[in-house]
Parts: C-alpha cells; structure tokens; sequence
C-alpha cells in the first residue's frame, strides 16, 4: 500500500470519533440543548462496547451495546436537564464526571483483556485498484457508516419536515410550543441520538480503532468534539472536514512519533489540545457569524408554564 | 398527572436542604449498589464512611484531603456566581504545583525560611497564568471558557510530564520519572503529630474566610453575583463584563494554585507525573454541593474528602474497585441538581386543576 493511501486511510480513522460525537452533539444543540456530557457518554459507550464484544466475542454486538450505552446515559442528562430544568451546563459536567467514575467502575475486570476488532474489509477487485483502491475502499466498516450518518444528518436537518421542526424547537422553544409541537419530547429524542451517536464514538475506540479498554481511553476527544460543533458554526459539512483536520494532527503527532524526531513526546501529544484552543478562538472571533449560527435557545432550560 | 409550576419566589428552604436531599439520595444508591455487589451494605458503609475517620490518623487524612478541595471550590464559586466556568482547576492546579515545585528544586537545600512562601506565591502565580490564557481568549476573542480551560488541563499534565521525564528528574532517582524530594524549608510544618496533617489546613481555612468576606461582603464580590445572576442590569449599572470573566478566572487559578503546592509541599513533597487525584474537579462538584457559599464549601469539602477515604478503605477492605468514589461523586451532584429543581418550581397534582375545569 502506498503511503498517500496509507495516509488517507489514518487520517479518516482518526477523525472518526470526532465525526460521530460531534455529529451527534450537533443534532442536540439544534434542538437547543448544550449537553457537555460528551465525554462520560463515550467513555460509557467505549466500555459497554468492549465489555460487550469480550463476552460475546462479536465486536458489532459491541458496537450495537455501546450505542444503546451512550443514548441510555444521556436520558440520565435528559431527565434532570430536560424534565427537571436544571442548569444544563452544570448537568453536563456532572454527566462527564459521571461517565469516567462509572466507565472505571464497571471496566475494571477488562483493563487487560484482548478482543478481535473490527477490521478493514477487503473488498476482491477493488481494493486492489492502485492508489484509489485502498483510499476508496481500504477503510474501516465504522469509517463508512459515519459518512452515511453525516449525510443522513445533512438530509434530516435541512430536506425533512421533523428537521424543521427540530430546528424551530431551538430557535425558539416558545413559538414551536404554541403550534402545538412536544417541545420537551422533542428535546429527549435529540439527546438520544446525541448520546446514541457518542457510544457509538466510543465503541468505535475501544472495538475499531484500538480494540482495548484503558481507564478514560477518550483523551479529551468527547471535548474536542464539543469544540467542532462550534468551529464548524453547527454546520455538518464543516464538522466532517473538522473532524479529519483534527484527525490529521492527532494522526501527525503520532507518526512525528513513530519516526523518532527530535521533539519530546509529550510536545506532539499537545498538539491536539493547542489546536483546538487556537482555532476556537478563531473561530469564535466573529461574533455575529456565533450568534447567527448558534440555535438561539441553545443551553435556555424550557418550561411550557401550563 | 404530576407537573411542576413555578414558585413565585425561589423557595428558600430547598435552598438549603437540597444538598441534604442529594446526600441522602447518593446514600440509598450506595446501599443498593452496595447490597447488587453482593456486600452487607451495613458492613460496606461502616468501611466507607466510619472506618477511615475512627483513629487519629484518619481525621488528619480528612482534613489534608479536603484543604485543596475547599481551597479550589472556594476559588471556582467566585466564577461560577458570575457564570465564568473555569473548569480547568486541575489544570492550575497543576501549573501551580509547577511552579511552586519549580521554587523548591531551584532553591534545593536552602536554609532560608522564605522558601516555602515563595513556593506560595509562585504557586499562586503559576495557577492564574494558566487560568488567564482562557480569561483572555474570552474576553479578547469570545471563546468558551468551558472547553478552553479544559483543554489546557491537558496541556498542564503534559508539561508536567515532560519536566519529570526529563529536565527536573531526579538524577538519583533510578530513571524514574520524578523530581528530588523536597528539601525541608521546602515542606509545609506538621500540624498534629502521628498524622499527615500540615498547616496547609489552617492555610485553607483563612482562605475559605477571605472567600466568605469577598464573596458575600465586598462590592466586588457583589458586582460579581449581579454578573451573574442578571448581565442585562450589570451591564446596564456600569459593571464591566471581561473585569468580571478576568476576576473569576484569576481567582480560581489563585487558589487551585495553591492548592498545588500545598499538594507537593504536603503529603507528596516532590514533583511526580501525577499531582493530584482529579482534586480540581471534584471542586466543581464540592463547589456546587456548597451552594457556591464559603460556609457551604467548607462542610462540602469534608464530605467529598471522606468519599475519597471512603474509596481507599472500601478498595482495602472490600475489595471493590476505588472507582466507586468517581461513581459516588457524579451521583451526588446529579441528586443536587435534580433536588435543585424544587427551589423554584413545586410539585402539583393536575387532578385538581381538571375538577376546577369541570366546575
């Protein structure tokens, strides 16, 4: 395999994680919501996963588990942010917290054991074409699914009636309450599939991208995700190419790594996290782009007041 | 059907016994998680929460290990009441321990008595530059404080690795990745004999007065609950916004800077790759559980420092994992933020507004 090919196919596999958690968080935060448990929602859908596909022996039943891990932690964050009004910064954090005591609680017995991830398929004919081959077919079943589930978002947002109506419960609460449309259970739906998405991130790490389980093998992505929602202005497009930016310099760190160059390790490891910094702070520089973009209830508790 | 309407005044009652609500409500999930692990749940919390504190010693592992709690949840009320979330404290926490540490190395084996307050101030310093680089890209370019401080908890663990890895190893440390041991001038004095208690506690507790006298009596700390609490009318009454992000920021890093030192000058007393047990966000939830009131903290930092023993003794004693006590410190700030719900709102029943219909 040539290293162009090589290239592509590590730089996709890195930025996946990022692509489902942040795909996800968009959905959430249309709907209004800001749930910063992203990272306890991964790291719960990374254990569920492994533990799942260690006992099973099936990696996709991992991946099944972990989702329904990630969609089931966020109704905790549902009931109290949603049902309850709370404040939902605060809940988010409590759920991140939440997520890592819990993922080390319950992975404990799992930190050594070694599972058979899910691997690149090789598809006979094509794979095998020179150059396009394995850039076009060389990756991961997981990294096509993400794509399917970017255009999936992309058709639901802005081609479907209930996207629509998602985007109104965001814009404003209110309005889409006196139409008559279930602003709350609106809301839960598009926390689910926030927390649906996140397990699925974290199965994709812990079944996917490195079959292990680590105590918070997440590294902060679940919060870099948060980031490159608002990087991308809550656009999905500009989430995906987000994602495989990241997903280059997380990839360059390690390869500047593996190829011993002359600079601490621990240097390379900051390059993500120095990243995101600078660019949201980019990003977030123009703010009327900020304030046009973002839902404009995003992080408002909603009461209907009957 | 049960729905909630809203008070026409925060209820203060639920003010203050909601903390108490969560308390008990993270006992009785304890109990069943304890009683689903097959444990006598009796057993299992004699052994977290009497067992550590019985003896002598264990009171003085309770008190050193909520000084850093108190010091750095005292810190983060003061942004969190003008809605700056600085969630980084781990992050300066570390940077001051940096420092601090940095003061110890560079002045190994002094005799001078001024060593350990210019560890202090070093500490303090080192945890609020950490804390300003997220102060400005808010104010100078409206990043989220949120994910900026976050990602500069990385950032410090980092650094702080790759100064133990490498320039601040000890050379006769057999290749591990650790500084030399602090010299005494450079330890914060024992407290009470037969424990590991130092005067970082008493240090704490001046803090957590001065805290009470900022937070609750001086203008500035006023301004600062306004801030927060209606931005419109302290917007409108001349109070500046980046001041009030600049001084929660600040103020934070301050003190979970100390806090740093106080970690390394106490019970560590050497740099190592790890500082501290995520000490700066267990803050978070001690300073949410004290209601963002020194007062509060302070009960709440004796608390959350008993779930740490707790862990520690249920891992001895039970053989369960000391996981339990992140699981326990999540629980316990969801129940608060759920109980919190009845501050404002309170239960109905519909039944009765229907049969008023009917009539």
């Amino acid at each position: 395999m040539d290293t162009l090919a090589q290239l592509v196919i590590l730089t996709l596999a890195a930025g996946t994680p990022l692509v489902y958690a942040a795909l996800g968080e968009l959905v959430t935060e249309k709907a209004g919501v800001l749930n910063l448990g992203v990272e306890g929602m991964m790291l719960v859908g990374a254990v569920v996963a492994f533990m799942v596909a260690a006992k099973t022996g099936s990696p996709w039943a991992g991946v099944v588990a972990g989702t329904i891990g990630g969609a089931a932690t966020s109704l905790v964050f549902g009931a109290i942010a949603l049902s309850l009004m709370a404040n939902q910064v605060a809940t988010g954090l409590a759920l991140s917290l939440f997520g890592v005591g819990l993922s080390a609680f319950i992975g404990l017995d799992y930190v050594s054991v070694v599972i058979d991830g899910i691997k690149a398929v090789e598809i006979p004919g094509l794979s095998t074409i020179p150059v396009v081959g394995p850039i076009l077919f060389g990756h991961n079943p997981l990294v096509y699914l993400s794509l399917a589930l970017f255009a999936a978002v992309q058709w639901f947002l802005y081609r479907t009636r209930a996207g629509l109506v998602l985007r109104a419960v965001g814009e404003s609460p209110q309005s889409a309450h006196a139409i008559g449309y279930p602003v709350v259970r609106i809301r839960y739906l598009a926390v689910m599939f926030g927390g649906a998405c996140s397990g699925l991130a974290g199965a994709y790490l812990s079944v996917a991208l490195t079959p292990l389980w680590v105590e918070g093998m997440t590294a902060g992505r679940g919060w870099i995700a948060l980031a490159l929602v608002v990087f991308a202005t809550w656009k999905p497009w500009r989430v995906l190419i987000g994602a495989y930016l990241f997903g280059g310099v997380t990839l360059a760190s390690f390869q500047a790594q593996a190829l011993g160059v002359a600079i601490p390790a621990q240097y390379l490891s900051m390059l993500p996290y120095a990243a995101t910094i600078v660019v949201l702070a980019i990003i977030s520089r123009d703010v009327v782009t900020i304030r046009l973009n973002a839902p404009a209830s995003l992080g408002k508790p909603f009461h209907s007041g009957t | 059907m049960i729905r909630l309407e809203a008070r026409p005044e925060p209820s203060k009652l639920f003010g203050w016994a909601s903390p108490l609500i969560a308390v008990v409500a993270t006992l009785i999930v304890g109990f069943v998680v304890f009683t689903a692990l097959g444990k006598n749940p009796v057993e299992a919390f004699h052994a977290f929460f009497v067992k550590p504190v019985e003896s002598l010693y264990g009171l003085g592992e309770l008190l050193l290990k909520a000084t850093p709690l108190m010091l750095i949840a005292v810190g983060l009320a003061a942004g969190y009441r003008a809605n700056v979330w600085n969630i980084g404290a781990e992050g300066q926490l570390t940077m001051g321990a940096i420092a601090g540490g940095g003061v110890a190395l560079a002045f190994h084996g002094s005799e001078s008595m001024l060593v350990l307050p210019a560890m202090l101030v070093a500490g303090a310093a080192g945890g609020m530059a950490w804390a300003a680089i997220p102060a400005w890209l808010r104010t100078r370019f409206n990043a989220n404080e949120i994910l900026t401080s976050l990602m500069l908890v990385y950032i410090a663990t980092l650094v702080l690795s790759l100064l133990v890895h490498d320039h601040w190893r000890d050379p006769e440390g057999f290749n591990f990745p650790q500084s030399k041991m602090f010299t005494e001038t450079a330890l914060l004095p024992n407290l009470l004999a037969e424990t590991r208690l130092n005067v970082g506690f008493l240090f704490g507790l001046a803090v957590v007065f001065a805290g009470w006298l900022f937070l609750q009596k001086s203008y500035a700390g006023y301004q600062m609950r306004v801030a927060g609490l209606a931005p419109a009318a302290a917007h409108y009454a001349g109070i500046s916004a980046p001041r009030t992000v600049w001084m929660g920021m600040l103020i934070g890093g301050a003190c979970a800077g100390v806090a740093g030192v106080g970690e390394v000058a106490g019970p560590i007393g050497q740099l190592l790759p790890s500082v501290s047990p995520g000490y700066g966000f267990a803050a978070i939830i001690v300073a949410f559980v004290g209601r963002l009131h020194p007062v509060g903290i302070l009960l709440a930092s004796l608390l959350m420092s008993l779930l740490y023993l707790g862990g520690e003794s249920a891992q001895l004693n039970l053989a369960l994992p000391s996981a339990v006590t992140g699981l326990f410190q999540g629980t316990l700030l969801f129940f608060l933020l759920a109980a919190d719900v009845f501050i404002h709102y309170r239960i109905r029943v519909a039944r009765r507004h229907r049969a008023r219909v009917a009539i």
